[in-house]
């Protein structure tokens, strides 16, 4: 079976309808976050969320009225999935109590739930109780990581490829990456430490693409004198369009399974890369490659020039790493 | 060959089911040791049930000198006592320098769990006062308190006037009665009610009386307990109180008749014994009451010291403070102590005494510890997410070998192939360097496997490539793998890049998810590098004549 074999469709040419598809997602995202907001799981926010399951259906105005008499005030209680399953959120602590004191808020909503269903007639299927320090340290961590992790992915292209390959790649994964906040955001997707391990599997699932497009580039620029740098793009781009079809491919297939049979807990995760997988393949065609060709315009590269000037060389002893002199 | 054969035995043994004994609490409370298989990798708590606890010193009580000692004593204490609890695989570790981390996992009471972890078990025994000291100052203390305004409670003008009044009544009337009346007026837990209401019982006189049972003993009504304790707090009325004695508030409170009461002590305040020279504590019942006890056994030169203070103090009565709570009543030393003695935990259950006993033997916290981290997963959920990730693996997998396989043939067959080599080496990995399998972590499996055929992808379709240029086979094949490498590589190192950023700022489960995608990557390029290049040389081998490929 052959797919998208010698295709030789212009992607170079559409760039400009790829950019307004783009702005057309994440400007709104980006406008809209500030009034949605993220909705960030106790994890980060700090605070108490439990997940209970109880032997008959539940009165929720009842739980909450016994919730608020134990002092536990604007908890949040949301069915999931049947009629006997809760998750209760608290995400300020009990009154009187030391904000950094976990153990009182999941004593009095221990407690309250005791009074509100009776003891006995539920259990803790799942709790978590992050003190807001806990909380802060956590989201510093979790920026961080993908602060750091960019930095490091970009002084790699650049030893590997050149700076221009790798300023077009971080260019297409910081699109990735707002697109996906985008998406969270609009979505309601709960931000638990998970999600943002999906973000940072998007990251390196979208450079992944994009490195594999760019390799081709490297490579033909070597190999041919005659064609544009747009030819070369394109050409690149088209020859390795069956990989990234099939790579996305079952990507796509595991992660569906993922989502729909995975369970509750990890379905956001799934929910996030599947996403992820659909914009990091449109970005690496749309976005990178036409960044690069902006770049390339922009500052013209001697490197890229003295490749095309010299020999094409065998590319079995392309082994050595190209760096900028 | 030789590579690929020594891969999958190392895999192999790391994968096999291993024995591991652990000691478990039976019902009647003996230790017995019960050997458990344990099929790697480790099952994560989100898998399997369990509890994650993040502890920090609690210096709310009592203010550490040396944080990071203390924090590496109450780490070594921690690991024995639950040792002693018998939780299979428990993982307790200093996260930080501030931070200790304790995982039980299948724990099926955490508040019992949590309670061994910390309870800070600081035993203590002090002799109780027998001067009457608190009865003389008694009426200082509430002048005092007058004149700071604190028998107002607050600041508020108008409570002021009945307080007044009520004090006249409670500093005149009978101790019994004025008790009564402050009790009466209040109800329920609220303790801020509890405090306004008390406005009107006034002063520590009207509050406090001697029970006559013990010297050193007084009764407080229970409600009155919040505003009495903090009152005696203040240090202007503390200092009232002669400088070697203290005071010390019963561990519950004890009904008499209707009335609750909490029993107030006042001690002297150098301990007689404590408890680091304890070295064994079992828990019983006590033969006459049948109540719960906790016998215990001190050391030679604890044993020599108790004995002489012991033998100074017949007559005396005896506290016995845990966590500067008073236990049970203080019995009188009717005799000469030396290395054995007994706590009454009197309205406790046996349970209790139990893990009384195993907190004691293991030692007392240097500070308290207070929980600012807790994830708790009920064993059926653990359950249900491991089946659910199975299935879901499962079925992802099918759908990667139906599309491989109608889309490159027999070349397809060959990579599923690799990609059962891929699944093999990345557990056996992982069961190698200790890991242990998340939720988040099957869920990076099963998207590891969408990626891992990434690799044969860009190999295969390099190969088409270059039979598609009229190249032969064999020759089509070693180009193939050679022009694919370069893309391969770089791919893969940027995502370990990421993976590793990861794995350094997550916690728990997300470390689970990027140890698993780290390695999943690695083998990736192992299978793809080396297996399915063999299984090709093998095939070609077999057909020298192949002109066409099934790719």
């Amino acid at each position: 079976m052959r797919l998208f074999s010698n295709t030789k469709i212009d992607f170079l040419g559409s760039r400009r309808l790829a950019y307004w598809i783009s702005a057309a997602v994440i400007i709104p995202g980006m406008l809209l976050e500030p009034l949605l907001g993220f909705n960030y799981s106790v994890e980060f926010t700090g605070g108490t969320m439990m997940q209970i399951s109880t032997v008959e259906p539940a009165d929720v105005a009842r739980m909450r009225q016994a919730l608020s008499d134990n002092g536990v005030s604007n908890a949040e209680i949301v069915q999931f999935g049947s009629d006997t399953e809760f998750v209760i959120r608290a995400r300020v602590a009990v009154e009187g109590a030391d904000a950094d004191d976990t153990q009182a808020t999941v004593d009095a909503v221990t407690a309250a739930l005791d009074v509100a269903l009776g003891s006995g007639e539920w259990e803790v299927l799942l709790a978590e109780a992050v003190s807001p320090k806990v909380g802060g340290e956590l989201r510093q961590k979790a920026f961080l990581a993908i602060l750091l992790s960019f930095v490091a992915v970009l002084f790699y292209l650049w030893y590997r490829f050149e700076w221009r390959f790798g300023a077009a790649a971080v260019a297409a994964t910081v699109h990735d990456i707002l697109a996906t906040v985008a998406f969270i955001s609009i979505a309601r997707i709960e931000v638990s430490l998970f999600v943002v391990g999906a973000l940072l599997s998007v990251v390196g699932y979208s450079l992944n693409d994009t490195i594999v497009i760019f390799d081709r580039v490297r490579e033909n620029l070597r190999r041919s004198k005659r064609e544009d740098f747009v030819g070369i793009l394109n050409s690149s781009i088209n020859e390795t369009l069956p990989r990234t079809a099939l790579t996305s491919g079952t990507s796509f297939a595991v992660l569906l399974a993922l989502a729909t049979l995975g369970g509750e807990v990890v379905r956001p995760f799934a929910m996030v890369m599947l996403f992820g997988i659909v914009v990091g393949t449109y970005s690496s065609i749309f976005i990178a490659s036409p960044v690069l060709l902006a770049i390339e315009r922009r500052w013209p590269g001697a490197q890229v020039r003295g490749i095309k000037s010299a020999a094409p060389g065998t590319t079995s002893k392309r082994k050595r790493p190209q760096t900028v002199s | 060959m030789i590579l690929i054969a020594v891969l999958v035995l190392v895999s192999v043994y790391n994968l096999l089911p291993r024995q591991q004994t652990i000691r478990v609490r039976t019902e009647t409370g003996a230790m017995k040791d019960t050997v458990v298989t344990i099929m790697p990798p480790n099952k994560g708590l989100d898998l399997k049930g369990g509890m994650h606890l993040g502890l920090e010193l609690d210096e709310s009580e009592r203010v550490s000198t040396d944080r990071a000692r203390d924090i590496d004593l109450a780490l070594t204490i921690l690991r024995k006592r639950i040792d002693e609890f018998g939780v299979a695989e428990p993982l307790i570790q200093k996260v930080g320098d501030n931070r200790i981390v304790v995982e039980l996992a299948g724990i099926d009471d955490p508040n019992r769990a949590k309670a061994i972890v910390q309870q800070a078990a600081f035993l203590e025994f002090k002799i109780t006062d027998e001067t009457g000291a608190l009865e003389n100052v008694l009426p200082a203390m509430d002048r005092v308190i007058r004149r700071l305004g604190l028998d107002a409670g607050g600041t508020s003008p108008g409570v002021q006037q009945p307080s007044a009044v009520e004090v006249l009544l409670g500093g005149g009337g009978t101790d019994s009665a004025a008790a009564d009346s402050a009790s009466q007026d209040t109800t329920g837990q609220d303790t801020t009610r509890v405090a306004d209401d008390l406005l009107i019982g006034g002063t520590l006189a009207g509050l406090i009386s001697t029970s006559g049972f013990v010297p050193g003993e007084y009764l407080v009504p229970e409600t009155a307990f919040p505003r009495v304790d903090s009152l005696l707090r203040v240090p202007d009325v503390r200092r009232l109180l002669p400088r070697d004695l203290e005071f010390r508030w019963n561990f519950e409170p004890t009904s008499v008749g209707v009335q609750s009461y909490r029993f107030l002590y006042v001690l002297q305040k150098d301990a007689i014994m404590d408890g680091q020279h304890l070295v064994d504590a079992q828990a019983g019942l006590d033969q006459v009451t049948n109540g719960p006890i906790v016998t215990f056994e001190l050391d030679r030169t604890g044993g020599r010291r108790f004995g002489r203070l012991t033998q100074a103090h017949v007559g005396d009565y005896m506290a016995i403070l845990l966590d500067n709570r008073v236990q049970g009543q203080p019995p009188v030393i009717q005799s000469r102590i030396d290395r054995r003695g007994q706590i009454t935990l009197d309205g406790r259950s046996i349970t209790e005494a139990r893990d009384l006993a195993l907190t004691l033997k293991a030692g007392a916290l240097p500070v308290p510890l207070k929980i600012v981290e807790e994830r708790q997963v009920g064993a059926s959920l653990g359950e249900d997410s491991k089946r659910a990730g199975i299935t879901a693996g499962l079925v992802g997998m099918l759908l990667v070998v139906v599309i491989m396989i109608s889309y490159y043939r027999m070349a397809g067959a060959v990579a599923i192939l690799a990609l059962g080599f891929y699944l093999l080496f990345t557990m056996g990995g992982l069961a190698a360097i200790n890991a242990t399998l998340t939720l988040p972590g099957l869920a990076g499996l099963v998207l590891s496997i969408g990626i891992a055929v990434d690799a044969n992808v860009l190999i295969f379709e390099r190969i088409r490539e270059e039979l598609a240029l009229g190249k032969t086979v064999r020759l089509a094949i070693d180009e193939g793998f050679a022009h694919a490498m370069s893309a391969i590589v770089d791919s893969n190192v940027s995502t370990i890049l990421t993976a590793m950023f990861l794995f350094q700022f997550g916690t728990g489960p997300v470390k689970g998810f990027a140890v698993t995608l780290i390695m999943g990557i690695l083998a990736s390029m192992v299978t793809a590098i080396f297996v399915t290049r063999t299984f090709f040389m093998i095939w070609i081998d077999r057909k020298p004549t192949m002109i066409t490929l099934s790719i």
